[in-house]
């Protein structure tokens, strides 16, 4: 029971990732493919944490920390470089 | 016991459909900022309760599971906030439907302080962050 709810919370998951992909190929502006990859970033930390729930084993939250870390640096720097240059 | 690991899933489903409706308002959206908008508010929201639902299922993951809700709750507006400044600097247009742009306002008043107190950027035709 438990499992085939988390089965399907995992596809809706993946299909978040592949609407903002399409966003990501799509987007008019630098602005609209960054922010669809920072969305993609947040969807992948519950994704990570759905693949730690299933392979049973708790280090792969620490990989999720890492990565939100490094999107979170991604999306500043990013932002900077957009507003007055590097 | 059971009955907490079949609530924490549910709480997992609805946090996953959060992410899905948070992908759906980006690609759907007119204009840059309510893309902004909409992404950052419901990917927020379906992410904590993604892992407060994971958390109720196994107890002991608790821990690292607090951590990360409190890093995303932290992070996640900040760099919306960074992006939205920047977006309006470069002077991306706004929605047709827009009604009121009170930034605009505030950046104006505020080029107009610089070119009294230095004279010489008066000859400087387009002096504007807009025209960046």
């Amino acid at each position: 029971m438990v499992n085939s709810i988390l089965t399907a919370a995992l596809i809706i998951i993946l299909l978040a990732l592949l609407i903002s992909l399409i966003r990501f190929l799509k987007g008019p502006s630098t602005v609209d493919r960054v922010i669809s990859f920072d969305v993609m970033t947040i969807s992948s930390i519950a994704l990570i944490a759905l693949i730690a729930y299933f392979s049973n084993r708790i280090i792969y939250l620490d990989v999720a920390i890492v990565y939100g870390l490094l999107s979170f640096l991604g999306v500043l720097i990013v932002a900077r470089y957009i507003e007055r240059g590097l | 016991m059971e009955t907490l690991k079949i609530i924490g899933a549910i709480i997992t489903l609805i946090g996953s459909i959060f992410l899905f409706l948070g992908a759906l308002g980006l690609l759907r959206m007119p204009d840059v900022y309510t893309r902004i908008q909409a992404g950052t508010k419901a990917s927020t929201l379906g992410t904590i309760l993604s892992l407060l639902g994971i958390g109720m299922i196994i107890p002991g993951w608790y821990g690292k599971i607090i951590i990360l809700i409190v890093f995303v709750l932290l992070t996640n507006p900040v760099s919306s906030h960074v992006l939205a400044r920047a977006a309006h600097y470069i002077g991306i247009p706004l929605s047709d439907k827009t009604i009121v742009d009170k930034l605009e306002v505030v950046e104006k008043l505020k080029v107009d302080k610089l070119k009294e107190e230095s004279p010489e950027l008066k000859t400087i035709s387009n002096f504007s962050p807009q025209n960046k």
